[in-house]
Formats: C-alpha cells, sequence, structure tokens
C-alpha cells in the first residue's frame, strides 16, 4: 500500500523503463560482438570495449576535429578498427594454440590496458563532447519533428532511444544477412561450429577467424559511437563498465547464441535501470543501491552461471561417444 | 590424370614430440579403392592426417604426380582431396542444406544446386531433413551427410577415416554398399582407414596392414582377406 501511495513513484516507472531500453540496446551490441568471437573461438576477448573506445575516438577526431559528416564518420571509424580488430588476430593471437585459452585471454587483457593507456596518452582523460546522430527528430518526422521526445504516460521517450533501437536493429539485420546469406558467413558459420572440418573442406579458418574479430571490432565501434552522446561525450574509460555489463548480457544469454546475446543485454540495461535505479533507489530509497549497479550485473553473472551454465539460449555441449 | 592418384613413400608424422608414423609407404591406383587396417592407435587417422597436412611430416606425399607434402590443408582440399574426419566431422549447427553448401565452398562453378540434387538422389534421407541441425541427425545419417560433403567439393580422392565407428551392423553394410557404387559408377578413388577388415576387403581393390605406426603387411584384398595372420586379428576366425 505504501508504494501505491507514492504515486511520483510510479509514474517515473516508464522512464526507467526507457532508459533501460536505452542502456540495454548498447550492451546487446557489445554482448553480441563478443558472442560473435567466442562462437568462433571460445575466448573472450577483454580488449573488444577498448577498440570500441578508440573506434569512438575515431569518429570524435574524423567528425569533430576534421568536420566531416558524423554518419560518414561512424562508418569510417568502424572500417578502421575493423582492419585493427583484424590485425589483432593476425599479430597477437592466430600465432598461439588456440585449445590453450590462457595465453590469449591474457593478451586481451594486456591489450585493454594497452590501448586505454595509449588513449590516455593521445587524448587525456578529459570527457570531449561529441555530436549525437540523434538530438532532435528529423523536420520530416511528422509531429515531433524538431522535437527531443515523446511523451507517453508523462514519461519522455527520447529521440536518442529510438535512434539507437533503430541502428541497433539495422546492425542486427545486416550481421544475420552477412551471416547466413553469403559465402564469408557460411565459411564463418562453419569455422564456429566445426574447425577442423572447415579446414577439410578448403575454408582458410585464419582468416576468417579475423572476418570474425574485424566484424566484431567494427560494432562495438558503432555500439561506442551510439552511447558516446549519452555519457556527455568520449573518454577514455567510456567502455570499461559497459563491457562488464555486456558480459553479464553475453553470460545471461548464453555466450554462443547471437539472438540470446540481444536479449542478454536488454535484460541487463532493464535490470539495472528498472530493479536497481527504479526499485532499489527510487520507490525503496536505498540509495547506496545506486553504487550498487555495477554489482548487480556480476550478481546477474553468478546466477546465471550458477543455475544455466549455458546460459538462457546457449548451447549445452552433449559429447556422444 | 596420372595412373596413381595417391603416392605416399617413407612418410613420418609426429605430434610435437611424439612420432607416430614411421617410413609409411603406400599407393592408391586412380579409380581404385585401397584399405588400410589397423588397431586402435595402429596410426590408421594418422595417416590420413598426414596425407593432408594436419600434422609434422616428412616424407613423400603425391596426389596424381603433384608433390603435396608441404601444402596447406585448404589447398590440399582445393586440389581434389575431400576428407571425412573419424568421428563425422559435420558442422553440428548448420542445417543439412548448409553442410552440403559449404563442403562446395571451394567450387565457383554453377552446378552447385545441380550436384546436392545428386548426393540427395543417392542419399534420400538427407533430402528429408535438409533443413534440419546436422547435430539433431542420427550416427548413420551423419556419417551419410559427411560424405556427401566431401563429395561436394569434387573430391579426385576421397579419404574415409573409420565410416563404420559407431554404427549399427547393418547401417555400415548399407554404407559400404554406397561406397562401392559410388566407385563403380564414377571411379571415385578411395582411400579408407578402417578396424572393421570385413567390410572394407570386400570394397577395396588392394590392403595394407598398420602396427605401431608401420606397414607390416600388404597384398591385393582377395589375399589379404585369406592371409592367417589377418585373419587372426582382424577377421575374428
Amino acid at each position: 500500500m505504501e508504494l501505491l501511495a507514492a504515486g511520483s513513484k510510479w509514474s517515473s516507472l516508464p522512464d526507467f523503463i526507457f532508459n533501460g531500453l536505452s542502456l540495454g540496446a548498447i550492451y546487446a551490441v557489445v554482448a553480441v560482438a563478443l558472442v560473435v568471437i567466442f562462437k568462433a573461438t571460445t575466448l573472450i576477448n577483454f580488449a573488444q570495449g577498448e577498440l570500441a573506445m578508440l573506434g569512438a575516438f575515431f569518429v570524435y577526431v574524423l567528425n569533430i576535429e576534421q568536420g566531416l559528416w558524423l554518419w560518414l564518420s561512424i562508418v569510417l571509424a568502424m572500417a578502421i578498427t575493423a582492419g585493427l580488430g583484424a590485425l589483432v588476430e593476425r599479430t597477437l593471437t592466430r600465432p598461439f594454440d588456440p585449445a590453450d585459452h590462457l595465453p590469449v585471454v591474457l593478451i586481451t587483457l594486456g591489450l585493454f590496458l594497452i590501448i586505454n593507456a595509449v588513449a590516455g596518452d593521445i587524448w587525456n582523460y578529459q570527457v570531449r563532447r561529441v555530436n549525437d546522430p540523434f538530438g532532435k527528430f528529423p523536420g520530416w518526422v511528422p509531429f515531433w519533428g524538431g522535437d527531443r521526445f515523446i511523451e507517453v504516460f508523462d514519461s519522455r521517450l527520447r529521440y536518442q532511444t529510438i535512434g539507437i533501437w533503430i541502428t541497433v536493429i539495422g546492425m542486427l539485420v545486416g550481421l544475420s544477412m552477412l551471416l547466413n546469406k553469403t559465402r564469408a558467413g557460411l565459411a564463418f558459420r562453419a569455422v564456429s561450429s566445426n574447425t577442423e572440418s572447415a579446414r577439410l573442406v578448403g575454408v582458410n579458418t585464419g582468416r576468417t577467424l579475423g572476418f570474425g574479430w574485424a566484424l566484431a571490432s567494427a560494432m562495438g565501434t558503432l555500439g561506442a559511437a551510439l552511447v558516446a552522446p549519452t555519457l556527455g561525450g568520449v573518454n577514455p574509460n567510456m567502455m570499461a563498465t559497459i563491457l562488464i555489463y555486456g558480459l553479464a548480457g553475453a553470460a545471461l544469454g548464453g555466450l554462443d547464441s547471437i539472438g540470446g546475446a540481444v536479449l542478454g543485454g536488454v535484460l541487463v540495461g532493464i535490470i539495472q535501470s528498472v530493479v536497481v535505479s527504479w526499485l532499489g533507489v527510487v520507490v525503496l530509497e536505498q540509495h547506496y543501491m545506486s553504487i550498487l549497479q555495477l554489482a548487480a550485473a556480476f550478481l546477474v553473472i553468478l546466477i546465471v552461471l550458477m543455475f544455466r551454465p549455458s546460459g538462457l539460449f546457449g548451447t549445452r555441449k552433449i559429447e556422444r561417444v | 590424370m596420372s595412373d596413381v592418384m595417391l603416392k605416399v613413400e617413407d612418410l613420418n608424422a609426429s605430434y610435437g614430440a611424439v612420432s607416430v608414423l614411421r617410413g609409411v609407404s603406400l599407393q592408391v591406383p586412380t579409380g581404385q579403392v585401397g584399405v588400410v587396417l589397423g588397431a586402435n592407435g595402429a596410426g590408421k587417422t594418422t595417416t590420413l592426417r598426414a596425407i593432408c597436412n594436419m600434422c609434422n611430416t616428412s616424407g613423400t606425399v603425391e596426389l596424381d604426380g603433384e608433390d603435396i607434402l608441404k601444402t596447406a590443408t585448404a589447398e590440399i582440399v582445393r586440389k581434389g582431396v575431400g576428407h571425412v574426419p573419424q568421428g563425422r566431422g559435420t558442422f553440428p549447427e548448420l542445417s543439412v542444406m548448409d553442410n552440403l553448401l559449404v563442403g562446395a565452398y571451394t567450387r565457383k562453378d554453377n552446378e552447385i544446386r545441380d550436384d546436392i540434387g545428386r548426393w540427395f538422389e543417392i542419399f534420400p534421407r538427407l533430402e528429408e531433413r535438409r533443413t534440419q541441425l546436422a547435430g539433431s541427425l542420427s550416427g548413420g545419417e551423419q556419417q551419410m551427410l559427411a560424405v556427401a560433403r566431401a563429395l561436394m567439393c569434387r573430391p579426385k580422392l576421397l579419404l574415409l577415416d573409420e565410416p563404420s565407428l559407431g554404427l549399427a551392423p547393418l547401417i555400415i553394410e548399407d554404407l559400404f554398399e554406397r561406397f562401392a557404387a559410388l566407385n563403380k559408377e564414377t571411379g571415385l578413388t578411395m582411400l579408407v582407414v578402417e578396424q572393421n577388415a570385413n567390410l572394407a576387403l570386400e570394397m577395396a581393390d588392394y590392403g595394407y596392414v598398420i602396427e605401431s605406426g608401420e606397414i607390416t603387411l600388404e597384398g591385393p584384398a582377395e589375399q589379404l582377406k585369406n592371409d592367417p595372420a589377418v585373419q587372426e586379428a582382424y577377421l575374428g576366425a
């Protein structure tokens, strides 16, 4: 009854749902990028977020410093980080035995630190403002042209949230077409399913893994470019916590399922915003909860892995003897 | 085409420091079926893997007169070797159709769909299940899929690694009849490694016995079938 009495608390719920959806879309992108590499190599690439951060800085340089059109800057930055991702795969991971995970995971962790330090050295750690691709509805949109948000239940559904979702859905459709309708995608799925047999049908497995890294890096950059305006701009630490939330989303979805990663990422966003921020802080007034958001993400990983080690949609490994 | 499709001479193979094959020599004449018999751990699988350069090798491996000892595995497939690895080697998360399409990965011609239709005629069960994931097929169906997939690259030489492993006797018999028919109708050269000597020798022209990484006995299939040592070790006589 106490909850119902606090009407203003209820009226703020849609705001938190929209915020959770917006965060969740970004986590979904990061989770999908992690899953793409995991499917092919059964490795978690801890440098994924930092490559994406670097991509967001490329967007900053191209768009703000060089004055290129924002979307062109994003596409160029995606292409550059795709090349970097493939380069990392070729030079830092391929020389190692793929069956021995520890060295490669340590390399990606090291890369995390190196990229972060290099970016900090070049651009320092201050937040640099960026342009928002989804600041105001474009003029041709009926009713809301020029507005920043739509009012729903007295809450603000921002153009930013809608735009991020449209972009993410577009990216997922593109990814699905690439994986299911092209020769390179078929090769990638084959390598993910059975690397040795892929070699036995003539697939160049090294090049295919490079393709996977390039794909994941480009997607990460898109995610970072979308999230940067919501953080007030770019800075070298922008992706560190987002990577953790993305990882939680990927674990929740099952690490080897792209659809699961999308749903897992969105769920983590909703949990963070609705369960922790709205229920915990606003409704129950447990203000310390706001600093425990990251802990909540870990809690999600922990609970999922305890009860369903293969996640919500992951394949359970069955060995036939 | 040369008279000898596969010529292996003095082949040594190792995984790291562990030497598995020592001086293996064998040949498969074009259009014939060769068989390598041996117990578990004798080096049968390694023989096929060494031919495809999937382990450290030295010696001679010639495909249709061309040296392929140091050629990359994917390139050897391009040159016309279809390899059905032990334990099927299908792509469990891909549909039957996608398994066949990826089998034709090295091809750029426009007869891929025709070939799929052709293997569907020979293995009708695969056509019934073409949208199913390969991992959901029975063991026998997976073996058929693995063979059809290897045939999709239009090989000159088909390597079969213990196709009978883990299958029921009736299914094995059916499978070997199809292999024999394939060899007769298309003239496809095959090298089969098997523990199941009976059926393998039935289909083969020439056979070898491998023990501890060395060829200890060889001869025409008819002769091996009647060899007392082979009978005792592999035919359960």
